[in-house]
């Protein structure tokens, strides 16, 4: 009976975000299959129309280097801090919050202060004579990848840091002195035993970077068009609801499959919650 | 592992710093160039300059920007650690099936792409004539950043021991007594932390900002989203500084106020 009273410190916010965010969030689901008329013709378009083609592909392509670059370097950085003494370890583990703290807008914006058409690496380039035409590193598919790998970086560092630190330290030492070498020990022990943090990683980038908004849309330069970006000029420009509604449905499945996945062997809030 | 002088473990060492060097560098280069004395995007040679400064906190816009998101961002953190907190006690409490079912749906606006949940928030506040408003903003911010007060406030919560709270409850004390002088004290530092992360996540959020802010609400990262694509002006370098300044004070300040509390320590170490 007093567990009722519990209820009442849930509700405000459970009322909240179902009128609010929830049931407005099905709405849009609702509107791909009704907008401008009911039917399944927003999804045909998929099949017919070579331009949204194109920018599936392209989401797709970006999203899959962006996970195998990111979740790689964050190996190395998790591998180092898992395995070093514990003050060097807090002084990585700074490096890598202050980034993931660092507003997605400033980044984008450094990136294209340094790697512009006129930007500082350029100028220091020509000055020393190493290329005489500027190149061209934003404003396309190189500029989006730089970007969004940095972005991503430290959520993959988190969850390989959480599955590294977790491993007994003996199985390896085991493998050590029956005579394997440091390589076979890691290649046929140390990384099977930390698949589930490289499959962790993975999927949390992958889901983070299918909705990725600012960074293509800056460092892209209108010439990497994403599917966030294009549904943003689909509902601020065009007004073409059906179609965004249809690819944030695309979208919305995708990220909620993947999620539940990845919770099946880990809990969610322990991912978000290394934040702290 | 063994062999830690080795070649290998030396490449990797170095690997892992020039990651991290890659990570945080280019993020602080907007700190050089808000100093150029130039009137375009640089680094300074010879000297410094203040003057993109005196142009941020000398221009109605600007200034006018950031007050915005400062009002903002504090409305949404004090909106969602409130709304957020008594959720997380009442979840941690009735703790069923059905319990931890809700948790997962409140924790979706963390999940769905900020993409969506503008679209989704575009529409409602078109309806109830929210859009371009201080309230509209703050409500979406702290809807998208009750899931931070709910996963930090859960973790101080599960150091926290359920007889303490049991026994203030048998000994005749009310629910909001109960509250009030036995679980808010010892979850403080937790709550403390999810306040913080929403006034930062709603102090940098430009996605949801650019549906349903236009005209009237033009918060500091709106400003700045326009002058990254104008891409000329060094005063938006001034402004990146203003904007991560505020963000790094606001978790120093966390770490500090929650240093030597106990159950912080064990919040952070996970």
């Amino acid at each position: 009976m007093r567990l009722n009273n519990y209820w009442l410190l849930v509700a405000p916010l459970l009322l909240l975000v179902m009128a609010l965010y929830a049931w407005p969030v099905i709405n849009i689901l609702w509107l791909s299959v009704t907008e401008p008329q009911a039917g399944l013709q927003n999804y045909e378009k998929l099949f017919a129309s070579s331009s949204l083609a194109r920018i599936l592909w392209t989401t797709l392509r970006v999203c899959l280097l962006t996970t195998f670059g990111a979740v790689l370097a964050g190996y190395l950085v998790a591998y180092m801090m898992a395995h070093l003494a514990s003050g060097e370890r807090s002084w990585m583990l700074t490096f890598v919050l202050v980034s993931f703290w660092v507003s997605v807008l400033v980044r984008a914006f450094a990136w294209l202060t340094l790697l512009g058409r006129n930007g500082l690496l350029n100028g220091a380039l020509i000055s020393s004579g190493l290329t005489d035409e500027p190149i061209t590193f934003v404003r396309n598919e190189l500029g989006v990848l730089i970007g969004m790998i940095h972005y991503m970086i430290p959520y993959a560092v988190l969850p390989l840091l959480a599955n590294m630190q977790g491993l007994d330290g003996r199985v390896m030492s085991a493998s050590r002195s029956l005579g394997a070498g440091p390589l076979v020990t890691f290649r046929r022990i140390y990384l099977p035993l930390t698949m589930p943090g490289i499959f962790a990683a993975s999927i949390l980038v992958f889901v983070i970077s299918l909705g990725f908004y600012v960074t293509p849309a800056i460092l892209g330069g209108g010439r990497v068009l994403m599917a966030a970006e294009y549904i943003s000029v689909q509902v601020l420009v065009t007004l073409q609801w059906g179609t965004a509604s249809m690819l944030a449905t695309l979208m919305l499945g995708g990220v909620l499959a993947l999620m539940f996945t990845l919770s099946r062997f880990m809990k969610l809030s322990e991912v978000f919650g290394a934040k702290a | 592992m063994n062999g830690r002088s080795s070649m290998g473990w030396c490449f990797g060492r170095a690997g892992a710093w020039l990651v991290l060097l890659f990570l945080v560098l280019p993020a602080l280069i907007a700190l050089p160039v808000s100093l150029t004395p130039e009137r375009y995007l640089s680094v300074p040679k010879d000297s410094m300059s203040l003057r993109h400064y005196a142009n941020l906190f000398s221009s109605d816009e600007w200034i006018s920007s950031i007050f915005q998101s400062l009002v903002i961002a504090c409305g949404a953190a004090i909106l969602a650690t409130v709304l957020g907190t008594l959720c997380a006690i009442g979840l941690w409490r009735i703790s069923t099936r059905f319990s931890e079912a809700i948790r997962a749906l409140l924790l979706l606006p963390l999940i769905i792409p900020p993409i969506i949940s503008a679209m989704a928030f575009y529409r409602v506040w078109v309806k109830l004539g929210l859009l371009d408003s201080y309230l509209g903003m703050i409500i979406a911010h702290a809807i998208l950043a009750a899931p931070m007060v709910l996963i930090t406030v859960s973790a101080a919560l599960a150091n926290f021991d359920p007889k303490l709270e049991q026994a203030s409850r048998n000994l005749g004390a009310a629910l909001p007594t109960t509250l009030r002088r036995v679980i808010f004290p010892s979850i403080r530092p937790g709550i403390l932390a999810g306040a913080v992360f929403a006034f930062i996540l709603s102090w940098d959020e430009i996605v949801v900002t650019l549906f349903i802010a236009k005209f009237r609400v033009f918060t500091l990262p709106r400003r700045m989203w326009d002058g990254i694509r104008e891409n000329t002006d060094p005063t938006v370098a001034a402004a990146a500084v203003v904007l991560i300044v505020v963000t790094l004070t606001a978790l120093l300040l966390s770490v500090l106020l929650s240093r030597g509390r106990a159950p912080a320590a064990e919040t952070k170490e996970t």
